[in-house]
């Protein structure tokens, strides 16, 4: 329980390292640490699966984000924005993160350790895990929610991937030389 | 506890993503959301002493599966969530960021402040 | 641009092959051990771009073209779906309805082997072929538009 605490406390002191650093580079460092940090914690958590993937994704976002921010003048970070609107922000903030503690507090939310599928006598993964291997015949229990019971999510998954890669190639279309001859003249 | 930190993680995406002038930054911020919110998803449906909700050689009795695991497995539900969650967020990090560079393309600057006094 | 020094060329012309099995590996065992298509499809891609940055371009699209690369996204995604709608003539009519494994493969006492759980591992290399495709052709067209100063763009295009 303790290794929870202590990779929480790097990934929050690598997230307010990231905020407010004024090196671009090493704010993206940073975000490559949180994401270690996460994909350790999967891996503590009994989440192989999200481990695998979150490690792999997370590697290939940095060379997305490096690619985006190494130019000539790379140290130019200015700041924050007006002071006014960074005080009503803060307040807000805070205001909206004691509401949440004191509702984590409460009755009602499970308390770590003991997820709500167990309390439950009828509820979707106790037939997940018991009958899985019978009807769906895969060993990996979250393969066979994902292809099986619940494939209609990953066709929604599937699209959405398609949909964001076709917009990032029209939007980074380099202009051909005879579009832009024509709009010189 | 562990849920009062994982919010605080997201509450540091939000600040940066609200406060910040560079666009860069405010990308990272809602990358470190994105992050938060999987963890918050995880966290949810971990068992104290609990296995990993793949079924090997030890957890079958002659075909059929032990009391021990079904008792203490993992909720597989939620990974399930996040695995897809987590690939969506590359495809739209890939889009953010392409709309970024073509914006520095266009105005020479990543302030989103002189963004707004430039004129076309 | 140009690609780096004679050690990571050397060895990453080693490495690149065990990325890919690596890949191909991750994707097939989906159904028994931790993996599936996605991370698999991402590792498979990730071979390519460490091909493209050790050495340049145009060595990446000597193996992997990137017209070839849109097909393949295409072929990844109408495969997948066809699969999904074939599962309308069996059985119980539903979409996505796991026919392979409820007709042909319940009789048989497949558990734990590589042929189980019908068709949960084409799924997945459907899924591994469209996310690889996806994710080399973003990449190398992020390589391909830098990010200029409208300054320079206006020299480039004077050229």
């Amino acid at each position: 329980m303790e290794i929870f605490y202590a990779l929480l406390i790097f990934m929050i002191i690598a997230a307010i390292v990231a905020t407010e650093t004024n090196n671009l580079l090493s704010s993206v460092i940073c975000i490559g640490a949180i994401g270690f940090g996460a994909s350790l914690m999967f891996l503590f958590l009994k989440a192989p699966d999200i481990a695998i993937t979150q490690i792999v994704v997370e590697v290939l976002g940095l060379i997305i984000l490096i690619r985006a921010t190494i130019t000539r003048d790379l140290t130019f970070i200015t700041g924050d924005r007006e002071f006014f609107a960074v005080v009503v922000s803060v307040v807000v903030i805070f205001v909206i993160f004691v509401v949440g503690i004191v509702i984590f507090e409460t009755e009602a939310f499970p308390r770590f350790g003991e997820p709500v599928f167990a309390q439950i006598a009828d509820s979707a993964s106790e037939r997940y895990i018991s009958q899985g291997l019978n009807e769906t015949g895969a060993a990996n229990l979250v393969s066979s929610v994902i292809l099986d019971y619940r494939a209609y999510d990953t066709l929604g998954e599937v699209t959405v991937l398609f949909t964001c890669i076709i917009g990032t190639l029209v939007i980074l279309r380099y202009p051909s030389r005879k579009t832009l001859e024509v709009s010189i003249t | 506890m562990i849920y009062a930190l994982c919010f605080l993680l997201f509450m540091i995406g939000l600040y940066c993503t609200v406060v910040k002038k560079n666009m860069v930054k405010i990308v990272l911020g809602i990358l470190v959301m994105e992050y938060a919110v999987n963890l918050f998803l995880i966290l949810l449906g971990f068992r104290t002493k609990g296995v990993a909700p793949i079924i090997d050689r030890h957890a079958l009795e002659g075909g059929q599966l032990t009391e021990l695991f079904v008792n203490t497995s993992v909720d597989p539900l939620p990974q399930a969530l996040v695995l897809t969650a987590i690939v969506i967020s590359l495809g739209s990090l890939a889009l953010i960021i392409s709309v970024c560079i073509r914006i520095y393309n266009k105005y020479g600057t990543f302030d989103i402040t002189q963004i707004r006094r430039l004129k076309g | 641009m140009k690609g780096m020094t004679v050690i990571v060329k050397t060895i990453s012309s080693w490495v690149k092959i065990l990325i890919f099995i690596f890949g191909i590996y991750i994707i097939l065992f989906g159904h028994l051990s931790p993996g599936g298509g996605f991370p698999g499809g991402v590792i498979l891609a990730s071979s390519f771009i460490l091909l493209m940055l050790a050495f340049s371009r145009q060595e990446a699209e000597k193996y992997f073209p990137l017209s070839v690369a849109s097909k393949f996204d295409c072929i990844g995604a109408l495969l997948f779906i066809l699969l999904a709608l074939m599962g309308l003539g069996f059985g119980i009519n539903a979409f996505f309805w796991n026919f392979l494994q409820q007709e042909y493969l319940a009789a048989h006492e497949t558990v734990l082997k590589l042929i189980s759980a019908g068709s949960i591992p084409l799924y997945n290399i459907f899924i591994g072929l469209k996310v690889c495709a996806s994710l080399f052709l973003v990449i190398v067209v992020l390589s391909m538009t830098r990010p200029e100063l409208p300054s320079e763009q206006e020299q480039h295009l004077e050229e």
